[in-house]
């Protein structure tokens, strides 16, 4: 049990594909696929790309051709660059807002769970409201107040990212919480304060270690959730400018219009790729998932390995 | 996402330990502390929203600086009361509310509450249309997923259900317009209604503002199929959002229900697996959907913006983004503390439900 504990944080994909069968397998494969290839077009970008994410062309509205493969929009971009460059877009975004809502959200989780008292029930009631609350909603009022809605690349992404962090944290917060009070009352860690050892070294070293092991799930989960809501500030103008980097969201307003005029070619790229990516993501946090809950994985194994202890359970649906 | 639906479900078994020791566990009591939760919960939205707003300036430069001379624009300022501490203009705004009075809106000055009611209307409806289409999509393949369960249907509608995730309401609404308006014509690309229907409903005495219903009421068949046209993209592009959550928890609950104990003795004394299904296993795997259902409205609210946007669908959240833009923020914070009041009564009521269904909730 400790062995397969250890080798799981250490290399969660793998574990679980070796765990995986048949149709749990095929997902979590294509899951895995579709991911690689969305980072992989993010790393290689200026490589793939014929032309630069801003570089405008004179024809507009040029439905697909040998020199723009899948046309170009109404303000002259080359709708292939845009789509491809935008996989850079949409990582930085990720990696920004989910290691900032990582970060704040376990060190409050932490806090709060250990700490207990005022603070804990502020931080619960200030939490759940904005957990309860539209994501959209608020990353939308956060974007105006950060930005006043049009940025530049960098400043765009981090504003993005920030708002997106916002209505994240109470999701960390809420799972590291919980965590931080059931081991609260674990051996080891009542063994820690006799020894008299401080708070702060108990909660960073025995409950942090312990307690941040089921992230990588929230993390996959969150990832194409960002995707999301970064599209969708995108879409309704809050997100970052088109002169300044390509992002689909945006791309997908504009193709509204030309919808409406037969013109597919604007939107259904960019479109495709977001399904794609957040499908790629949701697929491997999904199987991921299924894979821990003994309850959801493939029926033919469960007879085999009984390590389907309750709290691992709650855990994984947390 | 699964996230975003299990989340609430477990939290109250992380937090049952720690508060089952402090209150006894009466359901009056419990329900008292929730409802008395409502309040926080929409004071930390108001409060989030006012102060994110007021960071940005005084709503008065946001919407007409740059049309108004500087002394004019520090006059109207002054008149208005925004130069004052923002702490005192924030109790003053809290005060308002609390009386009912949210203001009326910079940009083209209308009395919030009949903003929030004129549009608020347009949102319910899409939201009403919507949840059909996800129950009706949802309940009965989410049944058969789990029927056929580790077959090549419930694969199938398993990869359908997060496809339906990962698509974008706005994509779908796209592609759904390009398919359905402009290659077959079988419906109009936006709107809520054609013009002379939009005429027709305006004129009514006393409307509800849901437009098929007043269209019933008055007995307007034309405007009613009119309507029926507009409403079908829309509640199909919001709706297979939900749909694809519902199907899976569907899944998940009449899975999980399947291996129940009771549902075991059925299959030992020969009940068949469909007669199971259908008798055994439905309604209580049923149960939780109805409390995800209302946990759901956060999402559908986010949503209804990007359709509202797409669709050019005249509500809420085609208004919120109207106001951002405009920043006009007394819109702005009647909009949200609108959707605050919803949420938290939503989420109350939930509660309420699951507490008088399961006792274990009870803490």
């Amino acid at each position: 049990m400790e062995t397969k504990k250890s080798l799981f944080s250490r290399l969660p994909v793998v574990s679980q594909l070796k765990k995986s069968m048949g149709l749990q397998r095929g997902m979590l494969i294509a899951g895995i696929v579709m991911t690689a290839a969305f980072l992989l077009t993010a790393a290689l970008a200026p490589l793939i790309s014929p032309y630069g994410a801003t570089q405008r062309f004179n024809e507009t509205q040029a439905p697909p051709s040998s020199v723009h493969i899948w046309g170009t929009t109404a303000g002259g971009y080359d709708v292939f660059a845009r789509t491809i460059w935008g996989t850079q877009t949409a990582v930085l975004v990720i990696v920004v807002a989910v290691a900032l809502s990582i970060f704040i959200g376990v060190i409050l989780g932490l806090l709060s769970g250990y700490i207990g008292g005022w603070l804990d029930r502020i931080l619960v009631v200030v939490a759940d409201a904005i957990y309860a609350f539209p994501t959209l909603l608020l990353a939308m009022v956060m974007s105006i107040a950060i930005s006043q809605g049009r940025s530049n690349m960098w400043s765009g992404i981090f504003s993005a990212a920030i708002s997106i962090t916002v209505v994240f944290i109470p999701q960390y917060f809420r799972v590291i919480r919980a965590e931080t009070i059931r081991l609260k009352a674990e051996p080891f860690v009542e063994s820690a304060i006799v020894v008299g050892a401080s708070s702060v070294r108990i909660m960073a070293r025995h409950i942090y270690k312990n307690a941040t092991r089921t992230l990588p799930l929230i993390f996959t989960l969150n990832a194409s959730e960002a995707i999301l809501t970064l599209a969708g500030l995108g879409f309704l103008g809050f997100g970052i400018e088109p002169s300044s980097a390509a992002e689909w969201g945006y791309d997908l307003n504009h193709a509204q219009t030309d919808a409406a005029s037969g013109i597919w070619w604007t939107g259904v790229f960019p479109g495709a790729a977001i399904v794609l990516t957040v499908l790629g993501l949701t697929l491997l946090g999904e199987s991921m998932n299924d894979l821990n809950d003994p309850r959801l994985r493939g029926r033919k194994r469960v007879g085999k390995k009984k390590n389907g202890p309750t709290k691992d359970e709650e855990l994984v649906d947390a | 996402m699964t996230a975003m639906i299990d989340l609430p479900q477990a939290e109250p078994a992380a937090q049952a330990p720690e508060r089952k020791s402090k209150a006894g566990g009466s359901l009056g009591k419990y329900l008292l502390v929730r409802f008395f939760l409502i309040f926080p919960t929409i004071l930390i939205l108001v409060t989030m929203v006012f102060f994110l707003m007021r960071v940005t300036g005084d709503p008065i430069t946001a919407a007409l600086g740059g049309r108004l001379a500087p002394d004019q624009l520090a006059q109207r300022i002054h008149e208005a009361g925004y130069d004052r501490p923002i702490f005192i203009q924030y109790f003053e705004y809290l005060g308002q509310i609390a009386t009912g009075n949210f203001g009326r809106t910079i940009s083209d000055n209308l009395a919030i509450s009949d903003m929030l009611a004129t549009y608020g209307t347009a949102t319910l409806e899409l939201a009403i249309n919507s949840l059909i289409v996800a129950l009706a999509i949802g309940i009965p393949f989410g049944m058969l997923a789990a029927y056929k369960r580790d077959k090549y249907q419930d694969a199938i509608l398993r990869v359908l259900a997060i496809s339906f995730y990962a698509t974008p309401v706005f994509f779908a609404g796209l592609l759904l317009k390009l398919v359905f308006s402009i290659w077959l014509g079988w419906f109009p690309v936006s709107g809520r209604a054609g013009t002379s229907t939009e005429i027709a409903m305006a004129s009514l005495a006393a409307p509800t503002g849901i437009y098929w219903l007043d269209a019933l009421r008055s007995g307007n068949m034309n405007a009613f199929w009119d309507i029926a046209q507009h409403s079908v993209l829309p509640a199909v592009a919001l709706g297979l959002l939900t749909a694809g959550i519902f199907l899976r928890l569907v899944r998940t609950n009449v899975i999980g229900t399947l291996s129940k104990d009771y549902v075991e003795a059925g299959r030992s004394r020969g009940v068949s697996e469909y007669r199971l299904l259908t008798k055994h296993a439905y309604k209580p795997a049923l149960i939780p959907i109805i409390t995800v259902m209302g946990l759901q409205i956060a999402l559908l609210l986010g949503g209804a913006v990007l359709t509202e946007t797409t669709f050019e669908w005249k509500g809420l959240g085609f208004q919120l983004a109207h106001y951002l833009t405009a920043r006009d923020f007394v819109a702005v914070q009647g909009i949200v503390a609108l959707l605050a009041v919803i949420v938290a009564i939503t989420n109350f009521i939930v509660d309420v439900v699951a507490a008088l269904i399961d006792p274990r909730v009870r803490y």
